[in-house]
């Protein structure tokens, strides 16, 4: 499952979820439910900058750092949440299930982390194997010539 | 007689005190609002009006604008 489907789970599973995109810390765009990046990029940076500035409410050393923000506004409310790599932002209607939309949030960045490590282990499982060709190759035109 | 007068006096104080908390919940869960998250559970909730509220509120409004276009 790649990223673009793991957003697109969370909006099925998720009623209340109007929009969603998945972005790096600094606002990049991995994946969104809108329809472009155009689109897109201004979520996920308007996102990033609100994660950034919930993150300076507490500065006490040795705090917890922060993982998620629910901002509610009248006509709706953005929810943030982030692992250690990306964030994931969605818009609601009002007075939506705080609990559950986090939920579905963090359902979505931990599908995403285990295709990461999966795809990551398939590489370096694939390169090892590469290697030991290559040496077993070498080991034999040595031993041939 | 005046053990009904109590009754219906009682009776409405209770009505009244039940019509103000009900406006009062409505009106806080309808009221802007930040609520940040941290690793440890705990959770602050910044309300419009508090500097840390009125530094982020903006934030969220821009996100949710910018979501829906």
């Amino acid at each position: 499952m790649d990223a673009a489907q793991a957003l697109a789970d969370l909006t099925e599973i998720s009623a209340q979820i109007e929009a969603a995109v998945l972005a790096d810390h600094d606002g990049s765009v991995v994946a969104s439910t809108l329809g472009d990046e155009a689109a897109a990029k201004p979520f996920a940076e308007a996102a990033a900058e609100l994660l950034a500035a919930a993150d300076e409410v507490r500065t006490e050393p040795g705090s917890d750092p922060l993982v998620q923000v629910e901002g509610a506004a009248l006509d709706g409310s953005v929810f943030v949440a982030k692992d250690d790599r990306h964030l994931v932002a969605a818009v609601t209607k009002p007075r939506p299930t705080v609990g559950l939309v986090f939920y579905d949030l963090k359902t979505c960045l931990r599908m995403l982390e285990r295709e990461e490590e999966a795809k990551a282990a398939k590489a370096t499982k694939t390169a090892t194997r590469r290697r030991t060709t290559t040496k077993k190759t070498e080991e034999a035109e040595s031993e041939s010539s | 007689m005046k053990a009904r007068s109590a009754v219906g006096l009682l009776a409405a104080g209770a009505a009244l005190a039940g019509a103000i908390v009900f406006v009062r919940t409505k009106s806080q869960s309808e009221r802007e609002h930040v609520d940040v998250y941290f690793a440890d559970g705990s959770m602050v909730s910044l309300e419009a009006g508090s500097a840390d509220g009125d530094r982020l509120l903006p934030l969220a409004r821009r996100a949710l604008a910018s979501a829906r276009g």
